[in-house]
């Protein structure tokens, strides 16, 4: 059983007040809140055995280097990933896509050649793909999104030509909340001979994921949206691929044997680590999946799927709102994008913060989904996590409410 | 649940005003001075023009615009405000406004010159909507910019 207050005591922000309401924390997409044995393991590692890591043979060095390898092997379980080797440390998941970007598909996409992504990417799975293919000369082609709001795959077959070097696509789309068939697209991705890119920046904190299930060649998540610390993610990389790549960054800790003249690489993950490592970072991280692996991810996910469909029964009730994404709940994560007519995004997250109700108000770094697919300006977005119940979708309703009397007392106010 | 009073020195009367009823809509067709502002923040867009008369003085603003009722409020009071000034006092102006944003006080002349311009001082207390407030003004900075390199060029 899933229970929903004691797992609420775990996290110390949510009973901060917010102009003297408690916080209603509705803003899960952007950053996740931690749990107090994550932060735990931070001020652990600071206090007992800060060291740098793969290096120097005094105690602290080696508590040090074995808690960091550690989490590389709890982070590599959470996801499936065959060896801990396939798991690089990076910032988050903007960097591990430019670190794909610009080392295998630098050397990997040429001229004439094809990158196929979608219309419901996050800019970090867009922007770093249009430089590539602006660069090499190569084309980029998008996978369209369905009145549905799912992926449009009547297409594919034909986006993915033989000359597609790479599909990079979305698991969860971070405005629509749409999961898409990755499984489906990376198997016809590879009869073609592409590889397939997968970000996951918001199905890892929320689902199971199994990359060797997936069959993906590479996948990119962050640590803060997955109860983790802000500064470190992952980069998987499937042993298909991962002698293709080339280091990204070059310095110490990646090397094996260096002289004047050149320098030969340390085997992977280390190849792709160069410099002291976010190392207090990704220890904390470990602690996150340890907490998220102890609650279940099937049952974080049931969790959502009660309360994503609790919300959109209550958003029903809302005339002059309107809601976007799948209605199918099993495509669907906890993500639910609005638009109430006659109020700016902007606008709501203000009053809604009145309230002390966090939500998120813009294009969520997808500007072209929200102003062409979507057609408005802006849309506000509440995100769910493992840790929101169903009276604080209660006092989101209500609180939209307020926002919407609010702005028609003022015209009302106007008008006489 | 009761609505906080602390909103409503963010959305005075005034402001809501503007927002629904926008002054000087739309651009004018043969501008001196243009410029396109965007915040990629929350999306707010204002396209700003302004006409100079043989004295180089500011005789007609227009502007277009979508965004939150703060940016799209603070542009229409500025392309109301707008009109008679030198390019150097529409700087001071911009200036002006920015110092208030910073939380410059003002004197009673100066309050008195800006008229209900004054009532965006509210905005100050929610500094991530600064930037709202903002955007038409330093439209107009860009505006000027352009306008003097099209000059010195």
């Amino acid at each position: 059983m899933y229970d929903i207050q004691q797992v609420r005591k775990d996290f110390p922000i949510l009973n901060r007040m917010v102009n003297n309401v408690p916080l209603v924390y509705l803003d899960n997409a952007a950053t996740s809140q931690k749990p107090a044995s994550v932060i735990a393991a931070l001020v652990d590692y600071y206090e007992q055995y800060n060291a740098n890591v793969h290096r120097g043979a005094h105690t602290l060095a080696m508590e040090a280097t074995v808690a960091y390898e550690e989490a590389r092997e709890k982070v590599a379980a959470f996801i499936n990933a065959p060896s801990p080797e396939n798991i690089v440390f990076v910032r988050n998941t903007t960097e591990a896509i430019n670190l794909v970007a610009h080392t295998w598909a630098a050397e990997r996409v040429g001229a004439g050649d094809r990158i196929v992504s979608t219309e419901m990417e996050h800019h970090s799975n867009l922007v770093p793909w249009q430089h590539v293919a602006q660069t090499k000369n190569a084309e980029l082609r998008l996978m369209a999104v369905g009145a549905d709001y799912t992926l449009d795959l009547s297409d594919l077959d034909e986006l993915l030509s033989p000359n597609t070097r790479l599909v990079a696509l979305t698991h969860m789309s971070n405005v629509l909340g749409t999961i898409t068939p990755v499984k489906e697209i990376t198997e016809a991705a590879h009869r073609v001979g592409a590889r397939v890119l997968v970000d996951a920046a918001q199905s890892v904190p929320h689902m199971p994921v199994d990359v060797q299930e997936m069959g993906c060649d590479f996948m990119a998540f962050s640590g803060h949206k997955m109860a983790g610390p802000t500064g470190i993610g992952g980069l998987y990389i499937s042993p298909d691929v991962i002698d293709e790549v080339e280091p990204f960054l070059r310095g110490g800790e990646m090397v094996l044997e260096v002289t004047y003249e050149s320098a030969t690489w340390n085997r992977p993950p280390m190849k792709f680590e160069a410099g002291t490592p976010n190392i207090a970072d990704a220890i904390a991280l470990g602690a996150a999946v340890d907490y998220l692996s102890g609650l279940g991810m099937e049952q974080i996910r049931e969790h959502e799927i009660a309360l994503t469909g609790y919300a959109l029964e209550r958003f029903r009730e809302l005339e002059d709102v309107e809601t976007y994404g799948p209605t199918d709940l099993s495509v669907r994560g906890g993500v639910v994008s609005f638009y109430m007519s006659g109020i700016h995004p902007h606008d709501i997250s203000q009053v809604l913060d009145s309230f002390g109700v966090a939500i998120r108000a813009g294009h969520h770094c997808a500007m072209p989904l929200v102003r062409s697919k979507l057609q408005v300006p802006a849309t506000a977005r509440a995100s769910f996590y493992l840790y929101n119940t169903e009276q604080e979708v209660d006092v989101l309703i209500s609180a939209l409410r307020h926002t919407m009397e609010y702005f028609s007392d003022a015209d009302a106010r106007q008008a006489r | 649940m009761q609505m906080p009073d602390r909103l409503d020195d963010l959305y005075k009367d005034i402001i809501l005003d503007h927002y629904r009823r926008p002054r000087k809509q739309g651009l004018l067709p043969d501008p001196d001075l243009k410029s396109t502002g965007f915040n990629p923040f929350c999306g707010d867009q204002v396209v700003l023009t302004v006409s100079l008369d043989a004295d180089g003085r500011i005789s007609e603003t227009g502007f277009e615009g979508e965004g939150c009722s703060i940016s799209q409020a603070s542009a229409s009071m500025l392309a109301a405000h707008l009109g008679g000034q030198t390019i150097e006092e529409a700087e001071a102006l911009v200036q002006t406004f920015k110092g208030i944003m910073q939380g410059d006080e003002l004197s009673e002349e100066e309050e008195d010159a800006l008229g209900e311009i004054v009532a965006l001082q509210g905005v100050r207390e929610f500094p991530i909507r600064i930037k709202c407030a903002l955007l038409g003004w330093t439209t107009l900075q860009d505006a000027i910019a352009d306008y003097r390199k099209t000059q010195a060029g």
